[in-house]
């Protein structure tokens, strides 16, 4: 599903983030990415979404080779990854619903069925009586769930979560985990990037681990 | 995730697609529309700034189109008038202006005797005393010529040809000043032309400043946009709308703007015609004259939104 092929990535001014990174993620699995702030957590993930390019190797997606597409293809290959922030990046001029309905609404869906997939995505994350607020009126574990709720409405196959418990209390991040691994249990590919050691130990997934750019596995 | 079947945006059919790209503009248009009604100050602004801008150069067409019409509608045709020398006698001179209706470009001719044309000068000028006072007639007869043609060049030719004749004196033809008329008007219309273009740039730069600051307010917007799969057009779509209604609305203003200063000028203009004994009415703009407004307007919005969007938006991309 996920495919790193010895893929570099060197930013302006000479700064290597990843080097020679490689590894497989096979479809309907489930790991996190772990290592310090600054060891490429963030660029790895930006290379899935196409939001960076690799400076060298390939980087395979859902059987697409990410190098080759050009920038007109970059949003369709996005549709098929959501991705959930450590900052929500939710949008505050628009109530619960809008901001799960927006990947919806890009995409070209009917009212009716934005409508339908947006109370299925709510219901699941338990948002369903919070759908006509604004996301300034939830807590921050609420709007976590709004994020990863827009991040799942449009079934990908592929989820990514950068840092998704960091601003969470233990209690909460142990329910956000539970969510990804409900969403893997019906095939989403997950992987989650994140410092919280003791919750990867927890979950007993496989680890990835960088250091200063370059690749290696953890034991579990 | 819910499980069920439902089709793929990719499957649906052509008539879904386009019922959805059309709820999905006309839903962005009423949006972009409502969000600058209710900041309507600031939107009254820059309505204000680009009908300014859009109705100076559009007065001054209409004022032109008027004048144009002033000098194509005077009296209906030019006049020639041919002066006799005084050694033409009144039969001869009959003669000669049976002879001009020959001419090609010659549609009627009138012979107007010295005699004559001292007894109407003196009725209506009133000076009968000081002609009676010269003792002499100082005025020559005259044959007026209605051409039967209003191009300048066929009729500069004519009037060559008959300064020509020894009987005739001088040749008059009211042509002049219709031409400076017509050279008048012809500046004026480069002199509008260079005011639109320079106006319609600045319309443009105003537009694209509008939407940059808009695009500036929006970049968590834009970027959250992106990361969820929107397309450029889809990111670009409700700022070229908005620059749409931006154009559209100051052209709007523009119309008001011309409206009232034809009205303003209009009392005063018709008096000066009056004066001339020329019944004369100030035409303002016609239906065309608003569409073609509006439709420059929005056509301004459109495109200097895109020019702001193309040039700011990748900068608003998320990195």
């Amino acid at each position: 599903m996920i495919r790193f092929d010895q893929v570099s990535k060197r930013y302006e001014g000479g700064k290597e983030a990843l080097s020679r990174v490689n590894f497989e993620m096979p479809s309907g699995e489930m790991a996190f990415l772990t290592g310090h702030s600054g060891a490429g957590k963030s660029t790895l993930m930006k290379l899935i979404i196409v939001m960076e390019r690799a400076s060298q190797g390939q980087v395979i997606v859902n059987g697409t080779n990410l190098n080759r597409i050009s920038a007109k293809q970059v949003p369709y290959i996005r549709r098929n990854v959501g991705v959930v922030f450590q900052n929500h990046q939710l949008l505050f001029d628009r109530t619960v619903f809008d901001n799960v309905a927006l990947p919806l609404t890009i995409a070209g869906y009917q009212p009716r069925e934005v409508g339908r997939r947006v109370r299925a995505a709510l219901g699941k994350l338990g948002l369903s009586n919070k759908e006509k607020q604004y996301p300034v009126a939830l807590s921050g574990g609420e709007q976590q769930r709004v994020g990863i709720a827009r991040a799942v409405v449009n079934r990908p196959t592929i989820l990514l979560a950068d840092e998704p418990t960091g601003n969470l209390d233990p209690e909460l991040s142990r329910e956000t985990m539970n969510l990804f691994d409900q969403f893997n249990q019906v095939g989403v590919t997950i992987l989650i990037a994140t410092h919280d050691l003791d919750l990867v130990a927890r979950m007993g997934k496989r680890e990835l681990i960088l250091r200063q750019g370059r690749l290696s596995e953890g034991e579990s | 995730m819910s499980s069920g079947a439902s089709a793929s945006p990719s499957s649906r059919s052509l008539t879904d697609k386009f019922q959805s790209w059309f709820r999905h503009h006309r839903g962005i248009a009423r949006d972009s529309l409502s969000q600058l009604l209710e900041a309507w100050v600031t939107s009254l602004m820059t309505w204000l700034v680009i009908g300014i801008a859009m109705a100076l150069p559009a007065i001054l067409y209409l004022l032109l189109g008027n004048l144009n019409e002033l000098g194509g509608d005077w009296d209906g045709q030019p006049r020639v008038s041919v002066y006799l020398t005084e050694q033409v006698s009144v039969s001869d001179g009959r003669a000669l202006a049976v002879t001009l209706m020959d001419e090609r470009e010659v549609l009627t001719t009138n012979y107007i005797s010295a005699q004559q044309a001292l007894d109407e000068f003196q009725a209506q000028s009133g000076l009968a005393n000081v002609i009676a006072s010269i003792g002499k007639n100082p005025l020559p007869a005259v044959i007026e010529l209605a051409p039967a043609t209003e191009h300048a060049a066929e009729l500069n030719l004519l009037v060559a040809r008959l300064e020509a004749d020894n009987r005739i004196e001088s040749v008059d033809s009211d042509l002049e000043w219709i031409e400076r008329l017509q050279a008048l008007v012809a500046f004026g219309e480069r002199f509008a032309i260079a005011l639109s273009v320079f106006l319609g740039l600045g319309v443009l730069l105003s537009i694209g400043n509008t939407i940059r600051l808009a695009i500036e307010n929006r970049r968590a917007e834009i970027e959250v946009v992106k990361l969820v799969g929107g397309t450029d057009s889809f990111v670009r779509r409700p700022f070229l709308y908005l620059g749409f209604w931006y154009g559209a609305g100051g052209a709007v203003m523009a119309w008001l703007l011309i409206e009232v200063s034809f009205l303003f000028l209009a009392g005063p203009i018709e008096r000066l015609m009056t004066s001339y004994g020329n019944a004369f009415g100030l035409t303002g703009p016609s239906i065309v004259d608003t569409f073609t407004l509006l439709l420059c307007g929005g056509l301004l919005g459109v495109v200097g939104a895109r020019l702001a969007v193309s040039k700011h938006l990748h900068t608003a991309e998320a990195r």
